[in-house]
């Protein structure tokens, strides 16, 4: 079947040729005036330049954090904290055909995706938490809890303005002031978010945006007047950043990697299934920490799944993630596409049976086509290293006991999914996965009342629901 | 020209069911302000309005209880946006009503507005501080969910025209409810003002329902009405409070009383919720 293109505008970013660094309320110079080039993964075209943040610059933006936390933003009421965040919810809903295009444009994710999940869930976790603001003595934790000071927060390419959410509105809300350094390969829509904090009228130094690599992420976290890091990304930086920190009196909260199990059995219900096996490893072309990359499937009904899945896969829109009907978007980079290529390789060569959909790439850009291993044993590479890509591995099982005990083989924890129409089961299951989430006839479903994040090596700390307060107060 | 304008009036009207009708009696008593100038003739509800106002509560009740909680928060922020910009004017209700001066009514709006505020950010964070899994004994995945009570009854604080009668609003609305509310008797025009600003917030009609009147002799018809679950007596004296809370056991109507501290306290949210409790067998 086709369609005819129906890309949305380029215009609509609004896209300047150059960003400094949001700093002290201003849009400031780089010390070193370094720039980097972000990209459109989908054309490997330019959109702009980004500061490349300095040792100096991390120092300036943390100079100006503390000196809001000690002079305005601790002194600021609870009820007063709440109507700022309001506002940003507020600015971030009016401007978000924008803000998608901006995400899309710097990510690669199909627009769809953008609007109707990145930009929408960043307001409604921004107008969550600002609830929270005014009721941190309702939260559980004591009564006048206190805030930790200043935060740094790292955050990933792979929900870039969702993931600036997830770190911002929890930690303003419970009173600390922030620096937060954006995904190198995805700074833009971070930068949005600093034009609409000024718009909100956000006291000066309350949020600072220090855009650059993994060396500025690293100024952040050596940083000695720095009271708490929280780090989205993989397990592997994560471990560094825990290292580090554990020298210091710093709070630390990870978000990290995860090899997610969907559990399908015998009784569960088909097409909310297929679709839900689909969504849960191709949303987002797999870049999800928490995505379902390994599909573990009863024995009896896993050749029907298997022929429905790979009829479904080649169905999938891979193209312009402007294009409005486009299903699968680009990879994010050069380098995690490597990454991509180098795995599913090893899939094939430690024997697994490969199925790539058959659609058409574009010539320019980071493409991979969705891509589906049947035959994987628990011990392959594509079963066990997160690939962060359109890419499923299938298992099988027998028993519920099987399928839990290869759910749990991995290092891993963030999310695993179940398949059935038993509910008794389904608890059952999901009593014994060892995960921080985990999804009962749904997949890669998220809201701002729910915690989420991981157990083991998927890391530490909750992000989302009352419980996401915790990671930015002194309790 | 003539150099002073003559200024257009309202009219105070009712509010059921998202329409401002006159009450259906055709009444209207006069209201002066504190200082005892004329502010307005008000709509005098009876009792066939305060039962058309349940009909319209019962009728909204499920609507507005199954959006979701993010979208109840969205709407009632957004009355806080609606009485921002109509600050002034609540602020000038206020002192007439009370006999405070500018400042001091002006605090008050704001308090109110910030209030607004207060209760939209509860919408969607009550369930996470009122509900519970509980760890029975056997193979059962047990939750407690709140749910509200249905359709609430409140007779608004006579003294406390606008900071009152919003809290005792609001409260129950935030957890899913739907008022009728007997605005004060003798300072209605801040809570009539209030409820025309619902009418451009997004919400649904008859989630708020205001009646304006004489509490005396419509307030027992609330009290006792069949298909009102609670009722919030806050705003009597003691003798007419204890005289409504004996009829209202009638239909084992859920009763606060007055006597609490805080106004915006949990006890306030706890009025009017049930606790749902679910039992799910866990196993193979």
């Amino acid at each position: 079947m086709s369609y005819d293109p129906a890309a949305e505008s380029v215009s609509i970013a609004r896209l300047k040729p150059s960003y400094g660094l949001f700093i002290n309320g201003d849009f400031t110079v780089p010390s070193a005036h370094d720039a980097f080039v972000t990209l459109n993964p989908a054309t490997e075209a330019p959109l702009a330049n980004v500061a490349q943040g300095s040792g100096a610059d991390v120092d300036r933006a943390v100079k100006a954090a503390r000196k809001a936390y000690d002079t305005v933003w601790s002194k600021t009421t609870g009820a007063e904290r709440s109507k700022y965040l309001f506002r940003i919810a507020r600015l971030i809903q009016e401007r978000s055909r924008e803000l998608a295009v901006v995400e899309t444009l710097d990510n690669g994710k199909p627009i769809r995706e953008s609007r109707d999940v990145d930009i929408p869930l960043a307001a409604a976790h921004f107008f969550y938490y600002a609830g929270w603001a005014d009721k941190l003595d309702y939260a559980g934790y004591g009564a006048n809890p206190r805030p930790l000071g200043v935060a740094g927060q790292i955050i990933p390419w792979n929900f870039p303005l969702l993931m600036a959410a997830w770190k911002l509105a929890p930690a303003l809300a419970a009173g600390n002031t922030c620096v937060l350094k954006p995904a190198e390969t995805t700074p833009l829509s971070a930068l949005v978010l600093a034009e609409i904090i000024q718009q909100a009228g956000l006291p000066d130094g309350v949020v600072n945006i220090v855009t650059g690599d993994g060396s500025t992420g690293a100024a952040l976290v050596d940083h000695p007047d720095v009271n708490k890091i929280a780090f989205t990304g993989s397990t592997e930086v994560g471990r560094l950043i825990q290292q580090r920190v554990a020298t210091t009196q710093k709070h630390l909260t990870l978000e990290l990697g995860g090899k997610g199990a969907n559990i399908v059995f015998e009784d569960a219900p088909v097409d909310e299934m297929i679709e839900g096996i689909i969504d849960g490893i191709f949303f987002n072309q797999g870049h999800v920490c928490c995505a379902g990359s390994r599909l573990l499937v009863q024995e009896s009904v896993a050749d029907e799944v298997l022929r429905r899945l790979i009829r479904r896969v080649d169905q999938l829109r891979v193209g312009d993630p402007l294009d409005k009907n486009t299903d699968v978007g680009a990879i994010n980079s050069a380098a995690q596409l490597a990454r991509i290529k180098e795995l599913t390789e090893y899939g094939e060569v430690e024997g697994a049976t490969r199925y790539t959909s058959t659609c058409v790439l574009p010539d320019k850009g980071y493409w991979f086509a969705p891509t589906v291993f049947a035959d994987v044993a628990q011990s392959h590479r594509i079963a066990r290293e997160e690939i962060f890509g359109p890419v499923l591995s299938v298992l099988t099982f027998r028993t519920p006991e099987e399928a839990v005990a290869k759910a749990n083989n991995t290092n891993y924890g963030l999310a695993c999914g179940v398949w059935s129409e038993k509910g008794s089961r389904t608890l059952w299951v999901a009593e014994r996965l060892r995960a921080g989430v985990i999804w009962a006839n749904t997949y890669n479903r998220f809201d701002p009342t729910s915690p989420f994040g991981g157990v083991r090596e998927s890391g530490f700390g909750r992000e989302g629901g009352r419980h996401g307060l915790e990671a930015y107060l002194n309790v | 020209m003539s150099k002073s304008r003559v200024d257009v009036r309202k009219t105070y009207k009712l509010l059921i069911n998202g329409a401002f009708p006159r009450s259906e009696s055709g009444r209207s008593y006069e209201v002066t302000s504190a200082k005892g100038a004329f502010l307005a003739n008000v709509a005098q509800g009876s009792r066939k309005d305060v039962r058309d106002a349940v009909v319209a509560a019962r009728g909204a009740q499920s609507k507005w209880w199954s959006q979701s909680a993010y979208n109840r928060g969205q709407v009632i922020y957004r009355l806080a946006e609606m009485a921002e910009s109509r600050r002034e004017e609540l602020a000038e209700h206020v002192a007439l009503c009370e006999g405070l001066s500018k400042k001091e009514s002006r605090s008050s709006v704001s308090r109110s507005i910030d209030r607004v505020v207060w209760y939209a950010g509860w919408t969607d964070k009550v369930a996470q501080i009122l509900g519970s899994s509980n760890p029975v004994a056997g193979p059962f995945f047990n939750f407690s969910v709140p749910v509200p009570s249905g359709v609430v009854g409140v007779i608004a604080d006579q003294e406390s025209s606008l900071e009152a009668f919003l809290d005792a609003v609001f409260a129950p609305i935030c957890v899913g409810n739907t008022v009728v509310v007997i605005a004060s008797e003798q300072r209605p025009t801040p809570a009539v003002l209030l409820g025309e600003m619902t009418a451009t917030s997004d919400f649904p009609g008859g989630v708020l329902n205001i009646v304006t009147g004489i509490t005396g002799e419509i307030a027992p018809t609330l009290a006792q009405h069949e298909d009102v679950d609670g009722l919030d007596l806050g705003g009597l004296d003691e003798a007419f409070e204890t005289e409504l809370a004996v009829s209202a056991a009638g239909s084992i109507k859920r009763v606060l009383r007055s006597g609490h501290d805080d106004p915006a306290s949990l006890r306030r949210l706890r009025a009017f919720v049930e606790t749902s409790t679910v039992w799910h067998t866990i196993g193979q």
